[in-house]
């Protein structure tokens, strides 16, 4: 996120100094998948993600083969017939805005997926998303900001924010037009009263096994996953890699702070994908992680000044959408930097909107 | 009294890349593969050639691909009489 902001500052003429205490494209995004995906959670939601995808679009044809960018599409998967209902809707929705999809049967599902349990009701493939290795486009685009002048200041901690100004553990201050806290879960603890707090998510990754998955699979009951605000949480999600890898999740806790794998919640993790993909059982897994994503309570992220401050930004709390989105996300921060005219309108994300938990 | 009369273990006859090789089933996969003169085991990700290190199913560098399933540590799995092993 932070990256793709100080390309943005960059690429628009302003002076800029990146700060990172560990390295870059660590923290959630070394976690995550690298799934580039539009998403209709919401309207707002939707507008985001599907700009965000669209710049992706953009970007991809320079990005080098260590970002591993991969236009694999998303399919979504429906089990049962009710899902099926949903797969309709969200076509028709998608359709209605100018996104391609593709309505499957439980026939050409079978066909499109052989590995997929067969007598799934069908799905829904939308061929214009796709997936990255987010470490790997990180570094690559603050070196681009570098190129275009950005400093970047490797290995300090900062210890506070303040309007126009960032204090370092050592006690030293870089003053600054404006300070953008991109800091992921993080960003409460260098400004106090953001709505954002860790949901924790474990992913494995398996050995080699080209052409067992074509696409990203994600069950539709993923939605009611991603909903429940409440209680633990695993849905079927498995993802090819250029390597021929398969990255298997998700699973999303609340209350967790502790990174360490819990061994009941991989399990059924793994339970569920095994039981869309029974194939899974036999093949090999290499590694297992955990990280944690940055969620509001109304599952927007949170952009621009920070209330009561002027030159105190914030780009955080996109949960599990902070990849798809650090494009789109960048470009609202600058606008709102520079007062310019958005693409999409500003204010669902605008932090200083009045975030409620919508239960 | 043992199993087999002779004190010798059994041969049994396994397929290395489609040739026949006959080895004792006491023998590992990886050893039958040495034996029958291989030493490339597998590719790595940029294509260089790998072959076993360890020899006690940790390195994962002697993977093969054994009866149809990929990545088999073939340090750690004996000869099965008509088993095709893949290298490479």
């Amino acid at each position: 996120m932070g990256a793709a902001c100080a390309l943005e500052c960059a690429e628009s003429g302003l002076r800029v100094s990146v700060v990172e205490e560990d390295v870059i494209g660590g923290g959630a995004t070394a976690a995550g998948m690298g799934h580039i995906v539009v998403m209709d959670d919401s309207e707002a939601q939707f507008r985001l993600t599907h700009y965000s995808v669209g710049l992706w679009h953009d970007l991809a044809p320079s990005l080098p083969a260590d970002c591993e960018y991969l236009p694999c599409g998303t399919l979504w998967v429906a089990a049962g017939g009710e899902e099926m209902a949903e797969v309709i809707r969200k076509h028709d929705y998608y359709a209605a805005r100018g996104v391609l999809t593709h309505i499957l049967d439980s026939q050409s599902l079978c066909e499109a997926e052989p590995n997929l349990r067969p007598g799934l009701a069908g799905g829904l493939l939308v061929p214009g998303d796709g997936s990255v290795y987010s470490p790997a486009v990180s570094r690559l685009l603050i070196e681009r900001a570098q190129k275009l002048g950005a400093g970047l200041l490797a290995g300090r901690r900062v210890v506070a924010l303040t309007n126009g100004s960032a204090r370092f553990g050592d006690g030293e201050t870089l003053d600054a037009g404006v300070v953008v806290n991109a800091t992921g879960t993080a960003a409460p603890q260098l400004t106090p009263g953001l709505e954002i707090k860790p949901r924790k998510g474990h992913l494995l990754i398996t050995d080699r096994y080209p052409g067992f998955v074509r696409s990203q699979l994600i069950e539709l009951g993923y939605l009611q996953s991603a909903h429940s605000i409440a209680s633990d949480s695993v849905a079927f999600n498995v993802q090819p890699r250029r390597t021929g890898q398969l990255l298997i999740g998700s699973s999303r806790q609340f209350g967790q702070h502790d990174s360490g794998i819990d061994g009941h919640v991989l399990s059924r993790m793994l339970a569920r994908a095994i039981d869309y993909m029974p194939g899974l059982e036999a093949l090999g897994g290499i590694r297992a992680w955990t990280g944690f994503r940055a969620a509001t309570p109304d599952k927007l992220p949170l952009i621009g000044p920070v209330p009561r401050f002027e030159r105190l930004y914030v780009a955080s709390g996109h949960e599990g959408l902070g990849i798809t989105t650090s494009l789109g996300t960048a470009k609202l921060l600058v606008d709102a930097i520079l007062h310019r005219p958005s693409a999409i309108p500003f204010e669902p994300y605008a932090a200083s909107r009045s975030v409620s938990v919508h239960a | 009294m043992p199993e087999h009369s002779d004190a010798f273990p059994r041969q049994v006859r396994i397929y290395i890349n489609g040739r026949e090789v006959f080895v004792s089933s006491e023998s590992t996969v990886a050893a039958a593969i040495l034996t029958a003169g291989e030493c490339v085991f597998r590719r790595s990700v940029s294509g260089e050639p790998r072959g076993p290190l360890c020899g006690m199913g940790v390195c994962m560098e002697c993977r093969v691909r054994i009866d149809g399933a990929p990545h088999q540590k073939s340090c750690q799995i004996l000869c099965r009489p008509d088993m095709e092993v893949i290298t490479g």
